[in-house]
């Protein structure tokens, strides 16, 4: 797909979408997460309207990519995403985190298609990714694997075992995302305890670090 | 039982995962720098590109596990007892057993038995952490034949497993062809003066004592509980039924192992008086495996003893 003009403007309007989604999420459910929801919106519209291969006729293909919300919290994003994609019904998200509905607070890869992990407890998503990744290189298939980390999340020491793995196992099939929000619950990343510098910890890690600072 | 032929469960764990590995390319094994005793090195040996050391790093041996399960393979993770199930127990619990992920975990060096390296390496709480999670099922062999039956049994079930392995070399129970079913315990005499239930090494333990009871007249029955998780209900109501005392032994704490589950199918079906001998809520302690059972009343002996009371 070329990037224009009106790709552009097209993408824009489904995040705008996907944004207003969340907040009726949110408010319906009087519960959640809005914020780091809201601050990965530009990323899922880009990666399932732009960058992923997924199909929802076939949402178990065995050669999709695949997409790991590692701070599962933000699930109000990914569920908004995927009802922008035709994965879930726009009457399901008024469900949002109520009892019997498809969408519990944090993604369950059981109740919906579309959502290729389970997450919820910070820290583990990366090595579940890395493990997506493993297998597509047994398999050599050619499916890319895409993780979303929190920058509080990555508090967690397992991610940096995970970032070690990533590097060891020469998982070029990986693409780590980390957003930087610059928020974790109680307070700054830099003041609750900071793990910056990002991109330089990866770096060592033997990761590509591509910068995007919002202008 | 055969005479004296004695090999540790996980060394036969390790043969019938290579063997696993014969027959399905599906099969997948990690382990966390621990390949050598936990002898997952037989099929690492054997399929060098699907075994892979995750370094010292467990929480991220059984993510990596889980993400594997999600592409269609079938992974066996392995380490110490203690650092397969304790040291990550969340990742477990998130990663696996609630999206019911096709993972089988397998804890060698369980137990007291794992002798000098001392408490922080004997893992006495396995059996509680891991049948208390929905989906997870917890098998916990008792010799080389009974081991590699667990093994293969675990890869045709479709989600979690545990298996609970020993490091100390115990004696062969079974005949070759021995055919276990799923869920269900084995029996081994109908004495009717008392029931051993066992589980694991202390399987081999009980089967003394049953022997040495003879001598003074006491006709036990021993079961070997090699299933924790299910568990064998009815064969628990029967003993109860048919036996004068019930004792239940473990080579793991008393609370929440074996004793625990038999006296929670006890209090349902047939309540009925239980002693439970295992660790008594203590820590271990280093020293040799011999010793050990002994000082914590873990053996034959102590059996005998607390049957001819
Ligand atoms: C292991 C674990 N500890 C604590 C929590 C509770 N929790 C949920 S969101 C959050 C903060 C996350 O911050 P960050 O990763 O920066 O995500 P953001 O919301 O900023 O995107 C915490 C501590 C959790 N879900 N998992
Ligand atoms: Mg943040």
């Amino acid at each position: 797909m070329e990037v224009n003009e009106s790709l552009l403007k097209e993408l824009s309007k489904k995040a705008i979408n996907i944004r207003r989604n969340i907040i009726e999420m949110v408010y319906m459910a009087s519960s959640g997460h809005p914020g780091g929801a809201l601050s990965i919106v530009d990323i899922l519209t880009i990666l399932y309207f732009y960058e992923m291969k997924v199909d929802l006729s076939n949402s178990k293909d065995e050669n999709r990519d695949r997409f790991v919300l590692s701070k599962g919290h933000a699930s109000p994003a990914l569920y908004a995403t995927l009802a922008e994609k035709g994965f879930i019904k726009k009457e399901e998200l008024r469900k949002f985190r109520s009892i019997n509905s498809l969408l519990q607070g944090h993604p369950d890869m059981k109740k919906i298609p579309g959502v290729d992990m389970t997450t919820g407890s910070l820290g583990q998503g990366l090595s579940a990714a890395n493990g997506m990744a493993l297998a597509g290189k047994l398999d050599q298939k050619s499916y890319r694997v895409y993780c979303m980390l929190g920058d509080g999340e990555i508090e967690e020491g397992q991610i940096w075992e995970a970032a070690m793995s990533a590097s060891h196992y020469k998982l070029d099939n990986l693409c780590v995302i980390v957003d930087n929000n610059n928020l974790q619950i109680d307070g700054e990343i830099s003041k609750v305890m900071s793990p910056y510098p990002i991109d330089k910890k990866f770096e060592a890690f033997g990761f590509e670090v591509l910068r995007n600072r919002w202008s | 039982m055969k005479p004296e032929i004695k090999i540790a469960t996980r060394q036969s764990f390790g043969e019938a995962l290579k063997k696993l590995g014969d027959e399905n390319e599906n099969i997948v094994v990690l382990d966390a720098d621990l390949s050598s005793a936990t002898k997952t090195e037989i099929f690492a040996k054997a399929y060098p590109e699907r075994f892979f050391d995750m370094g010292i790093a467990e929480q991220d041996m059984i993510g990596t596990a889980a993400g594997l399960a999600t592409c269609g393979k079938i992974p066996f993770a392995s380490s110490f007892a203690a650092f397969a199930t304790g040291r990550v127990y969340d990742q477990i619990r998130a990663s696996i057993c609630y999206p019911n992920l096709n993972v089988k975990i397998c804890g060698t060096h369980a137990g007291i038995t794992v002798g000098e390296d001392g408490a922080t390496h004997q893992m006495l709480e396995d059996i509680s952490l891991m049948r208390g999670l929905p989906n997870m099922t917890v098998l916990c062999p008792s010799d080389d034949i009974s081991t590699k039956w667990a093994v293969e049994e675990a890869s045709k079930i479709n989600g979690p497993v545990y298996i609970r392995l020993a490091r100390a070399a115990t004696p062969v129970i079974y005949e070759e062809n021995k055919i276990f079913t799923f869920g269900k315990a084995v029996q081994f005499g109908d004495g009717t003066d008392a029931t051993v239930f066992a589980t694991g090494v202390e399987v081999a333990e009980a089967l003394k004592a049953q022997e040495i009871l003879k001598g003074y007249n006491i006709d036990i029955r021993v079961v070997d509980m090699l299933s924790i998780k299910p568990i064998d209900k009815d064969i628990i109501e029967r003993c109860a039924m048919g036996t004068d005392r019930l004792i239940s032994i473990e080579d793991h704490s008393i609370i929440g192992g074996l004793g625990s589950a038999i006296a929670e199918v006890l209090t349902e079906r047939y309540p009925a008086k239980l002693k439970r001998m295992g660790m008594q809520d203590t820590f271990g302690q280093s020293g040799k495996a011999v010793d050990l059972m002994n000082f914590y009343k873990l053996n034959a002996e102590a059996i005998v003893k607390e049957l001819k009371n």
